[in-house]
């Protein structure tokens, strides 16, 4: 059988339990398998029943792809493993925080702009301003972009937290 | 069920002994005396100290692979751990059910490079299929318990549990059973009724077809096998097996062409080559065993059991997954195969059976045994000859002498070839030897080694005699890394660096010096004489059998090459038996 060999990017929802060393089981993964990971997040999301949610943005051909999905549900504390791409429509948003550091014209290009992306200000002083923007990666790429003639001086993002359309759960 | 209060030592010999574990193979130290104290005070598990903790857990695989059970170890922490993750890698590369139990510096003191402390679980968690520190003395009890159910199910695989010293002397409920129930791992043994029927439909139609099995027999179980050569005899396909998947079907029967692969037999690998149909049955695509990908079995549907789903598609993309365990989908597929009357196509069948028919008659594996130098392969023939009377396990190391046992030892039933296919360890055979006497006491146990390999594992003479295990090493002395000299000549111009066995020892003197038994072969017509004499001494033997150095491994598909491309015999001189593409490869 022939299968894909186009690079595509997917992104993956994997529910696990909350104990140490998962994180080190999902990366050691990746690296150990040469598998690339363009983005990833993970946070408690079920404190109850201690599970965590981890939202990894991948690349690769249809048969990596796969290969990933199946190494990772082979992990055994791993409950779900779904690929939010291949799956339907899903949503995903990403959080930046941005230092833009100037003064004069750029200052205010630097403000309008935000304005136009509705990114909000929450922290200014009189040569810097700390912009939080939330959106799809690539409005943040666009946003960052347009800052680096403004005075660019740092980013933090959380990288992309993702979850399907509709009234289906996980 | 009432909660009983006992050490952490106390519960961990109690969830084995729960576990039906009667033999454990170790080695103490600092962080596990704890346990080492509660061994000396009982006498349901038996312990065989080993020499290495590397032995240990080779030992454990020779005694899993051996009866199906689970093979435990018992090492400390620091070094004790890390001698051991070869053996962990080997087993979770050959899917072989092991469970180890590692010392740890106790709770409070982890992280602050204390003595003998290593990060066990780190080191290990890309080679053992899970890992397990222990932490709280509430979660030791259910922690042993799963262990072995995730060593045991699904694809099996090596499991450690990490035990810190002071889990191992404080007070703990034993609150678990050994019935385990897993929230998140949850393996499929039974195989989808509707993709089974299709493959009974696409083999029903088969023009070629074959059935490509592997070690995912081996692990289902002895029923497997049985359901397999059912599955063959019924429709009359002709069967080939990987390296690991040797006895799960009989050698001698007319319908095995032997094994494929990068050593297997010419008529196995044109078979799988010119195939229309494969049937995959718990074999994972080796790249020893495909040659170059692209062109593996070009104009063939394929068809794929496996309960593991990663092994689906990792290497070759497959026309129907069927995910399950062996026996369950082979005894449908059966099933399937009666109620709806299908028949294999009798005259198709007949012609490719006279094409197999054909490119057996190249006898691929003949050698010339003349009367002054030994063969190796003429002595293996030799061993196997006068061996089949007996039962008889066999292991090997790693090199030509594990191929040339791969072809010229035939193995009818399963669970007695014990090789390590995945990792190729040089040093398994002997202790993996040592293991499978512990649990098959009177049977013949024979580790076929080379004379370097020998020398990974040696110490291991000095268990074999204080356990009275009469385990017999098999050495094939080329006085040559004969593999590694093979590729050498092949690849790199015979240059043969670093590949000469310098300065061995008297094998026989050795063995003497543990309280061994050696024996010494340098003529053909000695062999029959001194594998007798092997046989009747109820007493470790190492044999040292002066074989022809300059023997190569033959047949062989250079690497990069596909199926159909195999060199027979040694190429002319000059000729590139590799192009550079191939020589990347290992
Ligand atoms: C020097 C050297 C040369 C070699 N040359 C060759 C060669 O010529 N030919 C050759 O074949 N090999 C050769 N090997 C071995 C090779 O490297 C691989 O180890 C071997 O081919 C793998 O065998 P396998 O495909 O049967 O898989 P295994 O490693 O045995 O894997 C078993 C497969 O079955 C699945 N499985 C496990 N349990 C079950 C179950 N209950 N039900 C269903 N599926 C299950 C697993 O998920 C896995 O996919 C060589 C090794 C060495 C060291
Ligand atoms: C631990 C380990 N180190 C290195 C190798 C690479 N290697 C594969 S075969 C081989 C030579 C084996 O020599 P010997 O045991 O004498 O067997 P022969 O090939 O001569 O039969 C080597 C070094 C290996 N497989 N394992
Ligand atoms: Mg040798």
């Amino acid at each position: 059988m022939q299968m894909s060999t186009e690079i595509q990017c997917h992104t993956i929802s994997v529910l696990v339990d909350n104990e140490s060393g998962v994180l080190a089981r999902v990366i050691g993964l990746f690296s150990g398998r040469g598998y690339n990971i363009e983005s990833l997040t993970v946070s408690e999301v079920d404190p109850r029943e201690k599970l965590s949610r981890i939202t990894l943005v991948t690349s690769g051909t249809e048969m990596v792809i796969e290969q990933i999905k199946a190494q990772l549900s082979r992990l055994v504390p791993i409950h779900k493993v779904r690929d939010l791409t291949v799956e339907g429509a899903h949503v995903s948003r990403e959080l930046a925080l941005i230092k833009v550091a100037g003064t004069g014209d750029k200052r205010v290009e630097a403000l309008r702009i935000a304005d136009i992306f509705r990114a909000n200000v929450v922290d200014s002083t009189n040569e810097s301003f700390v912009f939080e923007i939330v959106g799809k990666t690539d409005k943040l790429d666009a946003f960052i972009k347009l800052m680096e003639p403004l005075g660019l001086i740092d980013v933090a993002r959380t990288g992309v937290a993702a979850i399907a359309r509709g009234a289906e759960a996980l | 069920m009432a909660q009983e209060t006992m050490s952490g030592a106390k519960i961990v010999l109690k969830a084995l002994v729960d576990q039906g574990v009667d033999v454990i193979f170790g080695y103490p130290g600092g962080a596990v005396l704890p346990i080492y104290d509660e061994l000396f005070q009982q006498n349901q598990i038996k312990h065989v100290l080993v020499r290495h903790e590397q032995a240990a857990v080779h030992a454990a695989e020779g005694y899993a692979r051996s009866t199906g059970k689970v093979g435990v170890v018992l090492v400390t922490s620091g070094p004790g751990a890390t001698n051991a993750v070869t053996g962990l890698t080997d087993a979770l590369m050959d899917s072989i059910p092991v469970v180890c139990l590692t010392g740890q510096v106790p709770t409070h003191l982890i992280g602050n490079d204390a003595f003998q402390e290593a990060d066990t679980t780190g080191i290990t968690r890309q080679c053992t299929k899970h890992n397990y520190l222990v932490k709280k003395s509430d979660d030791l009890a259910r922690t042993m318990h799963e262990a072995f159910y995730v060593a045991t199910t699904g694809r099996p695989g090596p499991v450690v549990v990490d035990l810190p010293k002071d889990i191992l002397m404080l007070p703990a409920p034993y609150n678990a059973t050994a019935k385990v129930k897993h929230k998140s791992y949850k393996p499929q043994v039974k195989g989808d009724l509707k993709k089974i029927e299709e493959a009974v439909k696409m083999l029903a139609n088969a023009k070629k077809p074959i059935i490509y099995g592997g070690g995912g027999i081996i692990n289902s179980g002895p029923g497997a096998s049985q359901l397999l050569t059912n599955f063959a005899r019924t429709t009359g396909f002709p069967v080939t097996l990987t390296l690991m998947g040797l006895g799960a079907y009989p050698a001698s029967d007319k319908q095995f062409l032997g094994m494929l692969g990068m050593h297997g037999t010419y008529e196995a690998n044109m078979a799988m080559h010119d195939c229309d149909v494969m049937l995959c049955v718990g074999a994972r695509f080796d790249d020893r065993v495909t040659g170059l990908l692209s062109a593996f079995a070009p104009n063939s549907k394929k068809i794929h059991i496996d309960i593991d789903p990663s092994s689906i598609n990792k290497n070759v993309a497959v026309d129907l997954p069927i995910i399950g365990d062996v026996a369950h989908v082979l005894e449908d597929m059966l099933k399937v195969w009666k109620s709806s009357q299908a028949k294999a196509d009798a005259k198709a069948l007949d012609a490719w059976w006279s094409e197999i028919n054909g490119w057996r008659k190249i006898n691929c594996l003949a050698f010339d045994q003349g009367s002054e130098i030994i063969k190796p392969q003429y002595a293996i023939r030799r061993l196997y000859e006068l061996t089949r009377g007996r039962e008889t396990f066999i292991t090997t190391e790693v090199g030509q002498h594990q191929m040339w046992a791969a072809q010229h030892f035939g193995f009818d039933k399963p669970n007695q070839w014990m090789t390590s296919g995945g990792l190729g360890t040089m040093g398994y055979g002997f202790p993996a030897a040592i293991g499978v006497q512990m649990a098959h006491p009177d049977a013949l146990v024979v580790d076929i080694s080379g004379e370097a390999s020998f020398m990974m594992n040696m110490q291991e003479l000095s268990t074999a005699v204080q356990y009275r295990l009469p385990v017999k090493v098999f050495i094939l002395n080329n006085m040559y890394m004969g593999m590694v000299r093979q590729w050498q000549e092949l690849l790199h111009g015979s240059r043969y660096s670093e590949s000469y066995s310098e300065a061995l020892p008297d094998f026989v003197k050795l063995a003497e010096s543990f309280g061994a038994v050696g024996i010494r072969v340098h003529k053909p017509d000695e062999l029959d004489g001194a594998i007798k004499e092997m046989m009747a001494v109820d007493r470790p033997v190492l044999m040292d059998i002066l074989v022809d150095q300059k023997e190569n491994c033959y047949p062989m598909i250079p690497s990069g090459k596909p199926h159909n491309q195999m060199l027979l015999g040694p190429v002319a001189a000059g000729t590139e038996a590799i192009a550079d593409e191939g020589k990347v490869l290992v």
